[in-house]
């Protein structure tokens, strides 16, 4: 348990114990805090698979009522906020904590108790949209919750409107922390232009992250004082504006599409090259067309608003910005290809996650392009064509993506290799179980079925019933493939085969520490000489072009952990990120019930865990001192 | 407001649909296969030219989205087995960084095709949004939980879910969401779509939206509602009935009748009491209106009964208008269609009718023909 010590400066609270569960609830280590992402990621993503699956339940045949309308309606709407902000995008956010500072020769990231503060928000955000469940019924408004429906109190979305919020805050907070790391805590001699592209993507993320949120903000706050305290912004009887909301809400929400996504088109850009043993192919075409993504996808948002009130001329100006953002996505992906072109490819199950991305990203980029195509839009709007569409861009590829960094970096993180065989089967019933639930929905979307319907229309036909049971055949199968990747991963972590520190003869620096990392990650601090720095260590180059191992003693290749730890400072674990944020419930209960007392409650509790936070010293012992200060930076 | 009267004589009759039938062999073959599944919900069987031109301008980006699709995919494969790693091969590959030269090809490709296809979605935009240019009918369409209005601003008809309109004319439909003004329903973004004839467009509380579509044979289009809505979005369908010029002149002369008073001592008299007063309870009469002769028409609350049994379908068109299902729904309307009268006023209540007093409603209502 904690050790609790007193002294004029003010309360203090700090474990000192290195494992243990209060460990992890104060625990400010990069590492760890990712870790505790990808758990929670994990229960998530599984509660949300249960809520895709009753979906499918229902629309296995048509006119079939398993579940209530109004049960059907909170699980379409909570699993999509579910695999958005409570799966993908954390998921994204557990690697970028893991990775980061060890791929930019960093002791961890530069507000590490902040980033605490980040994970806690996010938990206590999915622990707060889901007691909804309990408290009168879950939003049922859909994920994007458009005024006025949304401002009804029968569609519970006043916890939407707060949920997103405090996820919102959570996002926030990641996305200046890894701003800040990126730019001021690269290794000496790593340039922009040698970081790695996971780091690139990171960056471009991040800062869509810090411009994208806001402005949700700003839109749910409206909604939640519109549903919560009667205000007025989206109420056209009162001089309020629907078309208003939806603006906001997708000029957040289309850069949200790339916050999904980019993470992992980073994560396949340390793969493919690692596995075909060649460098990226087109780094700088590759950094560049990210950050074209990040900056077209500000400019395409009225694309969801197709058959909304909006004229002919922002109908057209949309389509054209729509069409063109398929080009530096086309670019990555040429790239992606030309880096396997000429390599000796080792099909890895890492490797086959990441050419499976390449392969259904494609297909979801070109049904992509079909919404552009404004006159047609009209007809596949708010269709399953629709959902087809983006489940290949988030499942076939930001998730395809995501799951091969599992693969790819749990010996990083565990010290040992998942297991192949499983990891094939596992990829192999992924990609069909896949295709089989979303590739029929492209054809039952063309012959009319519109998506968010509580029920299957008979009236649809007999064609659209066989597509709509292949999709939730299709779902069995991929229930199969997660549990075997569930099993995999839980087995491997006891079992696995041990895997040294470099069992891929990776290039980044992440690789040339020990594995899993200490806690200060690198003993010594690597000096940056070139883009993929770990290789070149490893390998010269002959004069063809070809590279030659290094020979056995000349070889700089490992950080030959010359010193103990002893003297690198860490920041201290701290609890006051978890109790500070722990306010958050009741102030977002409070606002939710328009609860007065436990908006103060929730008030006075955060700015106390504020003062708590501050008062503590960020370090015990000689950091202390100002007396020792001389004597420690010499 | 353009309203233009129809059937004034100046001979309109349907318009020759301009169909592009220059396609190449290969989109001609993409067609047939694709409307060969085609349901009567499909927009891949349009029966009009507002969802036809878009048809075909779709039919090519699906061809170059297929040529794309095999390219990029047979690439991926070709890579994958040609650069597989052999067993036992652990030579080093040359270390390729890039090629400037491919960087810009595949840059410049891809927005080649893309601004060839810009061009034609651009010039498309305009002509479906815009007035057409003949003669055409005006449909005023107000989006309600959960069902459609239909009012005819030229002839003063009000109608529900099933909209009647000539073949071979222009309709354009002037829509908009029902708002508090007029009924619990504060009025939420519904869609009206009815894929054969036309794409979709929002109905949005506070604005007016417009939506041209035309049918070339006359038929029963079906279509729903394709923005959710709520509680009951399933359970909005609309349904266009397309008819000969003949025979729409003939239901305009139908509708713009008042209904007939039941005479008196029939069971269908005691219907048309009970439906303008049933005590303590709710009456029909304060949400439905029947026009009848010398009465006021204007719009009511919930869809207009004038002419009811000129309706194939009820209660958001999800019901067949049998005496049966009406005499359910009289019975209890939330075991038929979830509504949401208990909560929000939305919807119809259940007015606990009696067996005696169910009976004569229904049968008023099936002589409102």
């Amino acid at each position: 348990m904690a050790t609790m010590t007193t002294d004029g400066a003010g309360p203090k609270l700090r474990p000192t114990k290195s494992t243990g569960f209060l460990s992890w609830v104060a625990t400010t280590d990069h590492k760890r805090i990712g870790i505790l992402y990808f758990w929670t990621v994990l229960v998530f993503f599984f509660i949300g698979g249960v809520e895709s699956s009753l979906i499918r339940a229902q629309l296995a045949q048509a006119e079939l009522s398993l579940i209530t309308p109004e049960i059907y309606n909170q699980m379409f709407t909570m699993h999509g906020i579910t695999m958005v902000f409570l799966v993908v995008m954390p998921f994204a956010a557990a690697f970028f904590n893991y990775l980061l500072p060890l791929m930019i020769g960093a002791r961890d990231v530069a507000f590490p108790r902040l980033n605490a503060f980040s994970y806690w928000f996010y938990l206590f955000g999915g622990i707060f949209l889901y007691s909804s469940f309990f408290l009168g019924g879950a939003p049922n408004g859909s994920w994007v919750g458009y005024a006025p429906l949304s401002t009804n109190a029968v569609s519970n979305m006043a916890f939407y409107a707060v949920g997103l919020q405090i996820l919102g805050v959570s996002s926030l907070a990641s996305a200046v922390n890894f701003i800040v790391t990126i730019v001021n805590m690269r290794a000496p001699g790593m340039t922009f232009m040698r970081m790695p592209m996971f780091v690139w993507m990171t960056l471009t993320t991040s800062f869509l992250l810090l411009f994208a949120v806001p402005i949700i903000a700003v839109a749910l706050f409206m909604l939640q004082f519109d549903a919560v305290f009667d205000a007025q912004f989206f109420q056209p009887a009162t001089g309020g504006d629907p078309i208003l909301y939806q603006h906001l809400f997708w000029l957040f929400g289309h850069p949200e599409v790339y916050i999904m996504i980019l993470p992992a088109m980073g994560i396949v850009s340390e793969v493919m090259p690692t596995f075909s043993r060649k460098p990226l192919f087109g780094y700088a075409a590759m950094a560049f067309a990210g950050a074209a993504i990040g900056f077209i996808g500000f400019g395409v948002w009225a694309h969801h608003m197709f058959t909304s009130a909006i004229g002919p001329v922002p109908r057209a100006a949309f389509a054209v910005a729509t069409m063109f953002i398929a080009v530096p996505t086309g670019i990555k992906i040429f790239n992606w290809v030309f880096t396997m072109w000429g390599g000796r490819i080792r099909f890895t199950t890492a490797m086959l996650f990441s050419v499976g991305f390449v392969s259904m990203f494609t297909i979801g980029g070109l049904s992509g392009v079909t919404h552009a195509i404004v006159p047609h839009n009209a007809q596949q709007h708010d269709t399953y064509w629709v959902v087809a569409h983006f489940h290949y861009v988030l499942f076939g590829g930001a998730l395809f993506g995501l799951i091969s960094g599992v693969y790819y970096w749990f010996p990083k993180v565990t010290g040992r290799l998942m297991d192949e065989k499983l990891g094939k089967i596992h990829f192999w019933s992924w990609l069909v179980g896949f295709n089989l639930t979303f590739g029929p929905m492209h054809m039952s979307g063309l012959l009319g079925q519109p998506r968010r319907t509580a029920v299957l229309p008979g009236e649809l036909g007999t064609t659209v019933e066989t597509y709509n049971l292949l999709s939730s055949s299709g779902v069995i199968v991929l229930a199969v493939s997660a549990s075997i990747f569930l099993y995999n991963l839980i087995r491997s972590i006891r079992r696995g085969e041990v895997s040294g520190d470099d069992p891929w003869d990776a290039r980044t620096l992440e690789w040339m520490t020990a594995t899993p990392p200490k806690h200060h990650n690198f003993d010594v601090i690597p000096t940056i000489t070139s883009r993929d720095e770990f290789w070149h260590r490893k390998y010269a180059e002959s004069d063809q072009g070809i590279p030659v191992a290094v020979p056995v003693g000349a070889s700089d290749d490992h950080d030959d952990h010359a010193g103990d730890g002893e003297h690198i400072h860490m920041p201290d674990p701290s609890l006051w990120p978890a109790l500070h944020t722990l306010g958050v419930l009741p102030l977002g209960y409070g606002l939710v019930y328009a609860n007065w007392l436990l908006i103060g409650i929730g008030a006075v509790w955060m700015v106390a865990g504020m003062f708590g936070w501050i008062i503590e010293p960020l370090a015990e012992g000689d950091d202390d001192e100002p007396a020792l200060v001389g004597s420690a930076t010499h | 407001m353009t309203r233009k009267n129809l059937g004034s004589g100046d001979g309109s009759g349907p318009t020759p649909l301009r169909r592009r039938g220059r396609h190449l062999a290969l989109l001609t073959g993409l067609a047939l296969v694709l409307a060969a599944c085609g349901g009567d919900q499909s927009a891949l069987d349009p029966a009009g030219r507002f969802a036809q031109r878009p048809h075909d301008l779709i039919l090519w980006v699906f061809g170059i989205a297929a040529i794309v699709f095999v390219l990029v995919q047979g690439l991926i494969l070709y890579t994958s087995f040609r650069y597989r790693r052999r067993e036992g091969d652990d030579s080093m590959p040359e270390q390729v960084h890039g090629n400037t030269k491919l960087e810009i090809v595949w840059t410049l490709i891809p927005a080649m095709i893309l601004a060839a296809i810009a061009v034609p979605t651009v010039q498309m935009i305009f002509e479906q949004m815009d007035e057409p240019d003949e003669e055409f009918l005006t449909v005023e369409v107000i989006g309600h939980r959960w069902w459609f209005e239909y009012y005819y601003p030229d002839y003063d008809i009000y109608t529900a879910n099933e909209m009647a309109i000539p073949v071979g004319v222009p309709v354009r439909l002037e829509m908009t969401s029902t708002d508090l003004a007029r009924s619990p329903d504060l009025g939420v973004i519904h869609s009206f779509w009815i894929p054969r004839l036309a794409g979709k467009q929002d109905l949005v509380p506070g604005h007016t939206t417009y939506l041209n579509l035309e049918a070339d044979a006359p038929g029963r289009y079906i279509g729903q509602c394709a923005e959710y809505c709520g509680l009951s979005h399933v359970n909005m369908r609309a349904r266009v009935e397309a008819m000969e010029v003949g025979d729409f002149e003939a239901w305009v002369a139908a509708q713009t009748t008042p209904a007939a008073v039941p005479a008196d001592g029939t069971l269908e008299a005691r219907g048309r009491e009970l439906f303008g007063d049933l005590g303590a309870r709710q009456a029909c009469a304060s949400c439905h209106q029947v026009w009848e002769d010398g009465g006021l028409r204007g719009p009511a609350q919930g869809p207009d009964l004038t002419h009811l049994m000129s309706r194939e379908e009820f209660a958001g068109a999800i019901h067949d208008m049998t005496p049966e299902n009406l005499r359910a729904w009289l019975a209890d309307p939330n075991s038929m269609k979830p509504m949401q009268y208990e909560v929000n006023g939305i919807g119809m209540p259940n007015l606990n009718l009696t067996d005696e007093e169910l009976d004569a409603l229904t049968a008023y209502l099936l002589s409102l023909d």
